[in-house]
């Protein structure tokens, strides 16, 4: 809550996570200096190298007892954070349910298996099944554009590609509806991905964390089983 | 009425009108919207890509503005478009029947546009009428109050005969204050200019210290205090300032705002004058919820008037310097822009997504200018405060919630209306006030406030007990409470604006949920899974909104069980499991629906 006096976010110093000391830099968010130190917290919409979203919730930690998400919460000095607890893992499996459930996500059958986000934390969080009935949406798969594929069943709604487009100066992507119907947008005449600004090279065309856009005529080059999580779990992964 | 001109494309000359007024400024694209489907009927993507190309703007970005809020249409509908508002009150009034007996009458499906365009027919949130509905909204302008099957029956055939909504009875459209207990807010109100002289007798910062001397605490539900907020907005550096109106009155069963716009419309700009002063503020903007619509007129007339009364515009009653004047931003539908980062987004002419806070809008608000927002009737606070004096504020009410609190009766009562009392009172003088008998129930502060059971009459309003942002529905033994939850949670899965995964996702797994329950086929086990998902929502969401999703439920599960549990097939084990509509998907492959492919007919 806003308080009479501000925080010195110019100031760097230390914060607990989970009993250990982690030191910030100024401006740092929880997050960001957790990775910084070495230290794992979970996360899908979040990405070093652009603004935090805070959409998809995972990395909800306890900052002196209160949740928030640690992509957006500002490090500060003396702070205790819980992460790595039974109860936020478990919150943390039932996001991930949800968002496996609000979408169509067949791992056995995806490209990006082994090499995607959502999987890789849901194998960490020890998810086993979608604990609720599946939504079976009805979603659009843009096979429009020569060099990529736009399949909307996979989408989480991290915002990824809208933030790198933004950055790559195009623009391409947008969120839209509103809701349990929010959806991707790609801006173009037609609304397909072919007639868009976008190529292949885009730091928005490699960014998706999950299976929702794809390079074409790439399928299985990497076999399974030499794929990104397949030699470490996430949480083990380079956090730099 | 709307202009039906769905067939032919946007007229050039409409939307250059429209464009031109707004000055092609982007940040006024959601007005854009509003503006150009009042006169075109609808937003046509060709449409949507000429606004996009005018105001500099993506056609992506601009189709995702309006696909956000639930008054913009980019497919074309009815010429006539009815919407009833579906609050449990106007259930509670028979709503649903009017709803099914006008589609009737029009031959058209709920949610449908009939096939030639004339009209449709859905179901909206609360409109803000809960005291005299059940209600309906014609076109997103006008309103219907006290709707009955008389009403309704005449209502089909105005619209069968083309008339225009502006031609129908104009006592369908009278809307009443109701106010059946005035204290100091509603009692006689200051001359106008009063409050504003009272203010510029001080300096800025001593106007401030009186504000927190009356330890005003805000009005539309989080009780942040107000002096402290503009001392931090003041304090906050930036090119300009900005004083914000929320008016965005979404909570369903709340009213008091709609009454204050209405008849109290003079104290609510005075106090927005006096925030001004105090913070350093030239430009004041209202934020008027969509369903308001129809008091726009009125308020833009208000303001006129103050303009030319000098307490609006420059040199504010002849003091150099103070220049200040508002706005009236119309919103198009979206609960979620009643939270003030939301809010500032749509006036921003943006999704109404909740931004990260901090940073707080007091530093970065508005363009990310520092900006007060402060509900309606905190504002018609300040003007009597200004006047009379902070320590006179400090001495009604509570130690920690001082003045008065207006509050919207509406359900199961003999006197619905608008009531003002002290914080610090009784919720069973209320009710013996308004004329309640054999209460159930009250749902104090609307669906994300709290379900009080007759246990708890005795407790007390105010933020020390039961803090509202100003609803007070009354259910009677007659209700049922599972009813009412379900009513509710539909509410927040309708007008989650989607962001975060557990408010996304957690509000429709909740609708999901009960619906089941409601269908017979729930199951002890999946009461727990409504207590999971109501625990994960309190401290995962992304703002107050998923927050409180779960708020009714908790609250009538926990006291009002046994209208649960008599929704279950048995207390013990039943599966969740319907065979014969896991036979449709195989029916609609099929294409077909004779009695050999429905269960029930194989024994």
């Amino acid at each position: 809550m806003m308080t009479d006096t501000r925080i010195d976010a110019l100031s760097p110093g230390t914060f607990a996570l989970d009993g250990q000391e982690v030191e910030f830099a100024p401006g740092d968010s929880i997050l960001q200096a957790a990775r910084r130190a070495g230290h794992d917290i979970p996360h899908l919409c979040w990405h070093p190298d652009f603004a935090a979203h805070g959409s998809c919730r995972l990395c909800t930690v306890k900052v002196n007892g209160r949740s928030g998400a640690a992509c957006t919460i500002q490090a500060a000095n003396g702070q205790d954070v819980e992460s790595d607890t039974p109860e936020l893992n478990a919150q943390r499996k039932t996001l991930l349910q949800m968002l496996f459930v609000e979408g169509n996500h067949f791992c056995p059958s995806c490209e990006k298996s082994g090499n995607c986000l959502l999987q890789a934390t849901a194998y960490q969080m020890g998810m086993e099944g979608p604990h609720f009935e599946e939504f079976y949406p009805h979603r659009r798969v843009d096979a429009s554009h020569p060099e990529l594929l736009l399949d909307l069943n996979r989408c989480i709604l991290c915002g990824l590609c809208v933030r790198a487009s933004a950055q790559d100066g195009k623009q391409v992507f947008a969120m839209g509806g509103r809701g349990i119907t929010s959806h991707l947008l790609v801006n173009s005449d037609s609304g397909q991905l072919a007639g868009s600004a976008i190529s292949a090279t885009d730091r928005a065309a490699n960014i998706c964390p999950v299976g929702a856009i794809l390079p074409k005529r790439r399928g299985f080059v990497i076999p399974i089983g030499q794929r990104r999580f397949d030699s470490q779990p996430v949480s083990q992964e380079d956090a730099t | 009425m709307n202009a039906n001109s769905s067939m032919s494309g946007p007229s050039v000359s409409e939307l250059a009108s429209v464009l031109q007024r707004h000055g092609r400024d982007s940040h006024a694209l959601v007005q854009i919207l509003r503006e150009f489907q009042a006169i075109h009927g609808c937003l046509p993507r060709p449409a949507l890509c000429q606004i996009a190309t005018a105001l500099g703007l993506t056609l992506a970005h601009v189709e995702g503005v309006a696909g956000f809020y639930r008054f913009f249409h980019t497919e074309p509908v009815g010429a006539y478009r009815v919407l009833f508002s579906d609050n449990i009150t106007d259930r509670m009034l028979g709503s649903e029947a009017l709803l099914r007996q006008l589609c009737a009458l029009l031959k058209v499906a709920p949610e449908q546009t009939r096939a030639d365009g004339l009209v449709s027919v859905a179901t909206t949130s609360c409109t803000g009428l809960s005291d005299q509905g059940p209600a309906a909204l014609i076109n997103h302008h006008q309103v219907v109050t006290r709707l009955t099957p008389q009403r309704i029956a005449q209502m089909a055939e105005l619209i069968e005969q083309h008339v225009p909504p502006a031609q129908w009875p104009p006592e369908w459209s009278q809307v009443d204050d109701r106010i059946r207990l005035a204290d100091v807010k509603l009692g006689p109100q200051p001359e106008p200019g009063a409050g504003i002289a009272a203010a510029l007798a001080r300096e800025p910062q001593a106007m401030i210290d009186d504000i927190k001397r009356s330890k005003l605490r805000g009005r539309g539900g989080a009780g942040y205090a107000t002096g402290t907020k503009w001392q931090l907005c003041r304090n906050a550096v930036g090119q300009t300032h900005y004083v914000v109106c929320n008016a965005d009155e979404g909570e369903p069963g709340t009213f008091k705002d709609r009454v204050l716009l209405t008849s109290y419309a003079d104290t609510l700009f005075e106090g927005m004058t006096i925030a001004a002063w105090s913070i350093g503020a030239s430009q004041g903007l209202v934020y008027l919820r969509g369903e308001y619509r129809y008091l726009l007129d009125h308020l833009q007339a208000v303001l006129q008037r103050r303009r030319e009364l000098g307490l609006l515009g420059h040199a504010i009653q002849g003091k150099a310097g103070f220049d200040f004047d508002i706005a009236i931003h119309v919103g198009a539908g979206a609960y979620v822009c009643g939270e003030e980062s939301a809010l500032i987004e749509s006036l921003e002419g943006k999704r109404g997504v909740p931004r990260i806070r901090p940073p707080f809008p007091v530093e970065h608000g508005y363009l990310g200018q520092p900006t007060t927002v402060n509900n309606v009737e905190t504002f018609c606070a300040v003007t009597h405060i200004a006047v009379h004096g902070g320590a006179w504020w400090a001495r009604i009410g509570t130690a920690q919630s001082t003045g008065t609190k207006i509050h919207s009766v509406s359900g199961d009562c003999a006197r619905p209306g608008i009531y003002e009392y002290p914080f610090g009172t009784r919720v069973g003088r209320i009710l013996e006030d308004c004329g309640a008998r054999d209460t159930q129930a009250v749902q104090v502060g609307g669906p994300s406030g709290v379900c009080l059971s007759a246990l708890e009459f005795d407790r007390r309003i105010g933020f020390e007990d039961v803090p509202t942002a100003g609803a007070f529905m009354v259910f009677d033994r007659s209700r049922d409470l599972f009813e009412v939850a379900s009513n509710f949670v539909h509410f927040f899965a309708h007008e989650s604006c989607g962001f975060c995964t557990p408010c996304r996702v957690g509000t429709e797994l909740v609708v999901r949920q009960m619906d089941k329950l409601k269908r017979g086929y729930g199951s002890s086990a999946d009461i727990k899974v409504l207590f999971e998902l109501d625990k994960l929502m309190h401290g995962a969401t992304h703002c107050g909104l998923g927050a409180g999703a779960c708020n009714p439920l908790r609250d009538t599960i926990a006291k009002f069980r046994p209208a649960y549990e008599k929704h279950l097939k048995s207390l013990h084990f039943v599966a969740g499991f319907d065979m014969d509509a896991e036979l449709s998907q195989a029916r609609r492959a099929t294409g077909r629906n004779d009695s050999g492919a429905h269960l029930e007919n194989f024994e």
